[in-house]
């Protein structure tokens, strides 16, 4: 139940892009229609799935001071995350494009896009500081990208309707978008008060 | 969306002065014609949510100068023995190195601001700013005007960043720097310990004339950064019609 909560706090509650703008970048620049954003939403789920547990790995086996070389070494966790993050990309892709060639057509051009997505280093680098533990780890990720995946397909469903609306000329498109996130994020602030740990202890 | 500006390369066979029309060009499209957040849309995610303090956000906006322009300067000098297939990883190293540099010399001398902006610093290193500018720009053009372009887009994004930081702060605290030596207190109610520029408790004078306001707890969320942007695109495209874009 514990990582249950994890995953309805990243997801929910500490929302990655609405709390804290991370993943800004792709998330507007993806989000016109909600066909687009959805297969983006995925592969952030994905990555952030598979990337955290694999740094967490390296954090806690390379880099820390009980780690294999036995020294502090957390001077070198940017570097190695990174690399993780572009490696597990490029990894992804290439599976996706083996197994499944119609989800790489549909894929294809977001995949690289996801190494630069401020989400994803930003999800290790909360776990980090956070000190999650092996499997809340999976949990965060997992919750983490569900939770931008609602996020980019919110914006790319009000973005595809907002384009009927009388909007001032010089607001539309991008102006419009921010207002939009910064109404998400109010939104988003009323789940604030939930704690998700009463919430399965009633059960 | 995020147009990228490519300027072309300028072909002068005479020696060219160190800091030329096209350096000075460099330097000051991003600040207005190019921001790299109101149009190009590059380097949101990092940093908004710094931008409840003044300070922090220029500490934030000086470190992301830094990186921008050296790791343009060392992308440009590189650029020829790069090879195509691993650039990104490679652009992503010199960053990263960067950003390890700025984040151990923040701890060691700023430690409570190290604190404030935690993860903030490390998401330096996936600011599409920096990448962009290093694909767009460094990787095909000389060092030094790569540096340029680098230190122009950093100033751009920090002035945003620098804006919607005092308007946050002056309307959600009534400071101006909060946290730093050189705090100033704007508006509120004086007492023993702080004294504000603005009274409101003041019986009479320009203070009494402000009488019950309170802070504006909308420009604490970090909702209000997204607000304060949508408002300065607005702003900015009403006096430019040729950057609205329709979608």
């Amino acid at each position: 139940m514990e990582l249950f909560n994890i995953f309805i706090k990243a997801a929910f509650i500490e929302n990655l892009v609405l709390a804290y703008f991370l993943g800004m970048c792709s998330y507007l620049a993806v989000s016109k229609t909600v066909t687009t954003a959805f297969g983006l939403g995925l592969a952030v789920i994905f990555v952030l799935g598979i990337t955290m547990p694999i740094n967490w790995l390296i954090s806690e086996l390379l880099l820390s001071e009980n780690g294999i070389f036995g020294m502090d070494l957390t001077f070198l966790r940017f570097i190695l995350f990174i690399a993780v993050i572009a490696s597990m990309v490029q990894l992804v892709e290439m599976i996706v494009e083996k197994v499944s060639p119609a989800l790489y057509t549909s894929l294809g051009i977001f995949l690289p896009l996801i190494t630069v997505n401020c989400a994803i280093l930003g999800g290790s680098l909360f776990m980090v500081a956070r000190e999650y533990s092996f499997t809340e780890s999976i949990a965060f990720g997992l919750g983490g990208g569900f939770g931008w995946f609602l996020a980019i397909i919110a914006i790319a469903a009000i973005r595809e309707k907002i384009r009927y609306s009388n909007v001032p000329p010089a607001l539309r498109g991008l102006g419009m978008a921010f207002i939009l996130t910064g109404l998400m994020g109010i939104a988003f602030m009323s789940l604030m008060g939930i704690d998700p740990a009463a919430l399965t202890a009633g059960k | 969306m995020a147009e990228t500006t490519a300027t072309p390369e300028v072909t002068v066979k005479e020696k060219e002065p160190l800091f030329g029309k096209a350096e000075k060009k460099l330097l000051l499209d991003p600040l207005g014609d190019t921001n790299p957040i109101t149009i190009q849309v590059l380097g949101i995610c990092s940093a908004l949510a710094v931008t409840s303090l003044v300070y922090p956000s220029v500490v934030m906006a000086i470190a992301v100068v830094f990186v921008c322009g050296f790791s343009s300067l060392f992308t440009s000098l590189v650029r020829n023995k790069i090879p195509k297939q691993v650039r990104m990883i490679v652009q992503l190293v010199i960053i990263a190195t960067l950003v390890t540099i700025v984040e151990l010399t923040l701890k060691r001398f700023n430690y409570p601001i190290y604190k404030q902006l935690s993860v903030y610093i490390g998401l330096i290193i996936t600011n599409c700013i920096v990448m962009g500018r290093l694909e767009a720009y460094a990787m095909a053009n000389r060092p030094w005007r790569a540096f340029v372009d680098g230190l122009g887009n950093g100033v751009g994004y920090g002035v945003i960043l620098i804006i919607v930081a005092v308007i946050r702060e002056i309307f959600g605290k009534g400071t101006l720097f909060a946290g730093s030596p050189i705090q100033i207190n704007i508006i509120g109610a004086s007492n023993n310990e702080v004294g504000y520029l603005i009274n409101t408790a003041a019986e009479s004078g320009f203070g009494s004339l402000f009488a019950g306001y309170t802070n504006n707890n909308l420009m604490v969320l970090p909702a209000a950064a997204m607000f304060i942007i949508g408002v300065l695109i607005w702003i900015q495209r009403s006096y430019r019609p040729t950057l609205v874009d329709v979608s």
